[in-house]
């Protein structure tokens, strides 16, 4: 009789630290998922300010087509790929990253525009959105090595197998232009 | 995370257990010397207590930035400050961007009210608005998203009231004692109780002058604390100490005084308000860590997670004596710093575009117009006035309103 109550005991517990691991599995994967969303959000306000950034600042550069060109495609084509996963879309978005780069350093070369105050909140828009990226792709990174490390680790690695949890992939940037890219300053 | 904001909160509960039992003693000795029962004084200290901590809950942070004088600003009013404090939400993980909220004062400062994350907000004071760069701000908006996010400030506030309460009880105590009002205890002595009630009396009278103090020093090592948790919490969100050592240089540099803090919320600020007038920030600050210390940790840190944090902590400090709690030190993983200029920065105006700026925001907040004459004179035309139009009084024109 007492084998019985400590086999039904030993089950109960083992099914205890079962649920509990799986609950703290799927607060994890919620935390990626919800920081997947942030990013979404930002990388979408880019896409919104950049034709307002092209009105702007067209009748300024008469003389730079083409780095307005590249721009507005990298844009386009970013926007095409944002139901892709998180490697491709990162791929694009370094393109994008990169193209806005060039456009706001030859800047430089147009005094009047500098002095637009249109331009100016547009820039600061601009570049806060693009911190807002790096720093929401920072906690995205965060978030997915936390919950590929539980996958990974024993316990909760058994859950994880058990349930199908799969591992979270990582946003990177990865453009080789981004990666080399000189640091624009605007001062 | 919810590990590790339960087991930030572990050290510092025993804390704030520690003074909860103090004003239980305090209550409890009030009752033996007037009402010769000690229930009677737990019951008073509970009920002060209990209407101090429902005040506080629900209408604290309102309470806390009135006193300050605090006004809420939007995204127009001032992009930048706006999107820096967005910024820090999204590197933190909140759910929710904080109210922000600006003070009129020269002195530079900040702090974070709100019982919970959803209903949180930051208040800064123009005069930091004015004197930090945006890598700085940045980092003292860290600094606050940090205090919200690791519920420092639900743990300040609780420990506040209790230590309010203690305040109050011992003040009106010390009071009636002198009054002459201890007629009951003084009978019921006198009526055969002999020496043994005597000492009690006087170990009690001792001990509710002392209370406010003891509580008070209770107090500033909860603050001490956090201060540094939230230090370390900044330096992982921005990837940057830098910005957050070199703001509190600017801060420490700074001699002016902050007109609207008080005793009771000096702990809340970034800085301690209190130090001596026309004098920079000592070392013996102690509501806060020295500022120095925690400019020198921040510098030192070879990257920019708790655990290098930690590590230079125990440099300092001594091995064995950290600040991190161990569960956030578990979850840690490398973390680079990110190079002084990675960062896109907008054209940033210099500290005299930002003085412009700042004077502009708060003229704004105080409803005055602000009209640019064609001589480059700005007019500010406050509310009251009704007048169509406005001379310039530097050039004459005639400008309408």
């Amino acid at each position: 009789m007492i084998a019985v109550y400590v086999i039904v005991g030993i089950i109960v517990v083992l099914l205890v630290i079962f649920i509990a691991i799986y609950n703290r599995l799927v607060g994890w994967r919620n935390q990626v998922k919800n920081a997947w969303a942030q990013i979404d959000v930002q990388l979408k306000r880019r896409y919104d300010l950049i034709p307002n950034l092209m009105e702007t600042v067209k009748g300024y550069m008469k003389h730079e087509r083409e780095t307005l060109e590249a721009v507005t495609k990298a844009r386009n084509l970013a926007q095409q790929m944002a139901s892709a996963g998180a490697g491709e879309r990162g791929k694009a978005e370094g393109e994008l990253s990169s193209a806005l780069a060039r456009l706001l350093a030859v800047v430089e070369r147009y005094p009047d525009l500098k002095a637009n105050q249109n331009f100016l909140a547009l820039q600061e828009e601009l570049t806060s959105t693009e911190n807002k990226i790096s720093f929401s792709r920072q906690y995205y990174n965060d978030s997915v090595l936390k919950y590929n490390n539980q996958i990974q680790m024993f316990p909760s690695n058994m859950v994880a197998g058990m349930t199908g949890f799969k591992a979270g992939e990582f946003f990177e940037v990865t453009t080789e232009e981004e990666r080399k890219a000189p640091k624009v300053s605007f001062t | 995370m919810w590990e590790q904001i339960r087991s930030n909160q572990t050290r510092s509960m025993i804390l704030v257990i520690g003074m909860g039992v103090l004003l239980l003693l305090i209550g409890y000795l009030l009752g033996i010397i007037f009402f010769d029962s000690g229930l009677g004084g737990l019951i008073i200290a509970f009920i002060v207590w209990w209407i101090m901590s429902l005040i506080a809950y629900y209408q604290g942070d309102n309470i806390l930035l009135g006193l300050a004088g605090a006004r809420k600003i939007s995204h127009d009013d001032h992009p930048r400050l706006y999107n820096i404090v967005e910024e820090m939400k999204i590197a933190s993980g909140l759910e929710k961007v904080p109210d922000i909220y600006i003070i009129d004062d020269p002195a530079p400062n900040a702090f974070a009210v709100g019982r919970n994350p959803d209903k949180a907000a930051v208040a800064i004071t123009s005069g930091l608005l004015q004197k930090l760069n945006r890598d700085e701000l940045q980092g003292v908006i860290g600094h606050e998203i940090a205090h919200i996010k690791n519920r420092d400030v639900l743990l300040m506030a609780i420990s506040s009231v209790i230590l309010g309460t203690i305040v109050i009880l011992a003040w009106y105590a010390t009071r009636f004692m002198f009054l002459g009002g201890m007629g009951r205890s003084r009978r019921s002595s006198s009526s055969g109780g002999g020496g043994g009630q005597i000492i009690i009396l006087v170990v009690a009278i001792v001990l509710i002058i002392l209370a406010p103090i003891m509580a008070q020093l209770i107090y500033f090592a909860i603050s001490r604390k956090r201060e540094y948790m939230a230090d370390a919490s900044s330096a992982l969100y921005t990837r940057y100490p830098e910005g957050l050592a070199s703001a509190l240089e600017k801060i420490a540099a700074s001699t002016s005084q902050l007109k609207s803090a008080n005793q009771a919320t000096a702990p809340m600020y970034i800085m301690n308000p209190f130090r001596k007038e026309g004098r920079p920030a000592s070392n013996l600050t102690s509501t806060h860590p020295p500022i120095s210390e925690r400019v020198r940790i921040l510098r030192s840190m070879a990257g920019a997670s708790f655990t290098d944090y930690e590590q230079v902590y125990q440099q300092v400090h001594g091995v064995g004596k950290g600040v991190i709690p161990a569960s956030a030190l578990a979850l840690s993983h490398p973390t680079s710093l990110r190079p002084a200029e990675a960062e896109a920065a907008p054209q940033e105006p210099n500290k005299t575009g930002r003085a412009r700026e700042t004077s502009d925001l708060m003229w704004r907040l105080g409803n005055y117009k602000t009209i640019t004459c064609d001589c480059g004179t700005k007019l500010r035309v406050p509310p009251k006035f009704k007048e169509p139009t406005v001379r310039c009084p530097h050039c004459g024109r005639i400008n309408p309103v």
